[in-house]
């Protein structure tokens, strides 16, 4: 207590501003549920919560919303996309980290975290006007000949490919997150003291039993935070997805359908919007899509923590 | 006592990657089975380099280059056609800070096992168990095998390190500074167990420490800048020097 009365007058207002700074970001996450809430409140009380959440129309005709629909694409693309981008983006870590000759590991590193940095609109179009037709052309008819013939599995290949559907979503969106896991994991291997990979070494264990018995494990809180931060990514990821998805409002098995995700119903949708159930509804997405974000990244960090403590044991 | 030869070095160059001076120059020293040789010497004086090359360490980083012989039982372990594999399950080795492995008490001892193939979960447990007491461990953690190796305390993580490498039943065993990582019990700890060591292994130690040297080995090698000054029992060594640098080194002038 009265050491806080000796405090230098300096060191107040050093706190008190760096308090206020810290508060302004309670502040805007609390506003912005706020204003969420306030601006959906109608279509709140018009459709219910789970009502809401598990209607897959979505008709501003008939006036009849529903999340469903958009819910799914989001969390199809979101799953798909890291299941293809994790696998690649661990073996771009590990080449880099344990495998390349010295001269190309800056080059390459580099290159990766470039791939980070191109605006999404870009990938958006890359992706409507380069990948989409090779997808349609060359890839999904490849899918379908193989995996397609498969009981069970094949359900999620059917229909005409064109190229504009989930799956295309998910690989432009695995092309986003690649560099953000692929660049967090390479710092974590080398984080690997050096010292103990030489004992695996003297051990007479081979290069890959090293890889695989050592920097992996060492390194995978480190793995999972960029996990983390790559899936967040992708749930809020807006203009890449927009182009090749095709804003259908339908839940389908097969990833060879167009669909859309909420980020990419509220970017085309808001300009038509011009009834206030539409507007509502709208803004209820945007909520849903928050609150699913937050929950999920909470979880996430909860997750790691405990990881940590079992880790530091 | 009669002595046998374990591992002999016969003008024996070292250069580091890019560099035209030798690291060590023409070291010519023996190693006698199941007793302890002791390398000394001040910082940079080559003494872990030398220790690395008996189990080739250094070729993990490309550009190193050895000339002359090493001897593994008449066998030149320098050849290049080698397996580096099997050369370091006969060469074991221990270094300057404890390194367990990410993963449970039981299984960091049994890794040198497992990835030579050995799947008998009662061959493993009882290998296991037999370095564990080996290396004076096996008390303490008899009933947490499963726990990970990382909660043990320093002293008892270089101990572990050590069963591990015994696990593999090795011919030659390599401390590399063993203890300058610990704390005075566990120092005294792992020098008792050195000395009990060479009843099964034959043992090469580098150490900072005089009289750790002078405690646990029965050979010493002094080295200086590169070169092995002098070699001899360990007493003759510590008593009557046949080298002035080596009189003065161990006499505290300088190092």
């Amino acid at each position: 207590m009265k050491r806080f009365i000796k405090l230098p007058i300096t060191d107040i207002i050093f706190a008190l501003i760096s308090f206020s700074a810290s508060f302004i970001v309670l502040t805007l996450i609390f506003s912005t549920i706020l204003v969420l809430y306030n601006e959906s409140s109608l279509a709140i009380h018009r459709f219910g919560i789970l009502n809401f959440i598990f209607t897959v129309d979505w008709d501003p005709v008939r006036e009849v919303f529903g999340a469903a629909s958009s819910l799914y694409g989001t969390l199809v693309t979101t799953v798909l996309s890291l299941l293809i981008a994790i696998p690649i983006s661990i073996g771009i870590a590990i080449f880099l980290t344990e495998i390349s000759p010295h001269i190309m590991k800056t080059p390459v590193g580099i290159a990766i975290e470039m791939l980070a940095a191109i605006p999404s609109i870009i990938y958006g179009m890359w992706g409507l006007f380069t990948l989409a037709p090779i997808m349609a052309n060359y890839i999904e008819p490849a899918l379908q000949a193989t995996l397609g013939k498969v009981p069970v599995i094949g359900k999620l290949f059917e229909g005409t490919p064109m190229g504009i559907d989930l799956f295309t979503a998910s690989v432009i969106l695995s092309i986003m997150i690649t560099p953000f896991i692929a660049s967090i994991a390479r710092d974590s291997f080398n984080l690997t003291p050096n010292i103990v990979k030489e004992s695996a070494y003297a051990l007479g264990a081979t290069h890959w039993e090293v890889i695989r018995d050592v920097v992996i494990p060492y390194a995978k809180l480190g793995v999972y935070g960029g996990i983390v931060l790559a899936l967040g990514r992708a749930l809020g990821e807006t203009m890449a997805v927009a182009f090749v998805l095709g804003n259908n409002h339908q839940i389908t098995l097969s990833l060879f359908e167009a669909a859309a995700t909420i980020t990419v119903t509220l970017a085309n949708e808001f300009t038509e919007a011009d009834t206030d159930i539409y507007l509502s509804s709208l803004f209820y997405l945007a909520l849903i899509l928050f609150v699913l974000s937050f929950v999920v990244l909470a979880a996430a960090k909860i997750f790691l923590l405990r990881a940590e403590k079992g880790y530091s044991r | 006592m009669s002595e046998n030869l374990k591992m002999q070095v016969k003008n024996f160059y070292f250069y580091y990657a890019g560099s035209k001076e030798p690291a060590l120059k023409n070291i010519n020293m023996p190693i006698y089975e199941n007793r302890v040789t002791a390398l000394i010497g001040p910082s940079g004086c080559g003494k872990t380099t030398l220790l690395r090359s008996f189990n080739r360490m250094h070729d993990l980083y490309p550009g190193n280059r050895y000339e002359g012989e090493i001897l593994l039982d008449g066998e030149n372990i320098l050849r290049e056609d080698i397996d580096l594999i099997d050369l370091r399950s006969r060469v074991g080795m221990v270094f300057q800070k404890p390194t367990p492995f990410p993963m449970s008490i039981f299984d960091n001892v049994a890794y040198g096992l497992k990835i030579r193939g050995i799947k008998d979960k009662t061959e493993l447990s009882e290998r296991v168990e037999k370095a564990l007491k080996q290396a004076a461990l096996w008390d303490e953690v008899k009933d947490r095998l499963n726990e990970p190796a990382s909660g043990m305390s320093g002293g008892q993580q270089q101990r572990l390190v050590i069963a591990r490498a015994l696990a593999v039943e090795p011919e030659v065993l390599l401390f590399d500074e063993p203890t300058s990582a610990l704390d005075p019990i566990s120092t005294a700890k792992i020098e008792e167990l050195v000395v009990q060591l060479k009843e099964n292994v034959t043992i090469v130690i580098v150490t900072h420490n005089m009289q750790q040297a002078a405690r646990v080995s029965d050979y010493t090698g002094f080295m200086y800048m590169g070169e092995l000054i002098e070699f001899d029992k360990t007493d003759i060594i510590f008593t009557s020097p046949k080298e002035k640098l080596t009189e003065q080194y161990i006499s505290g002038k300088f190092g």
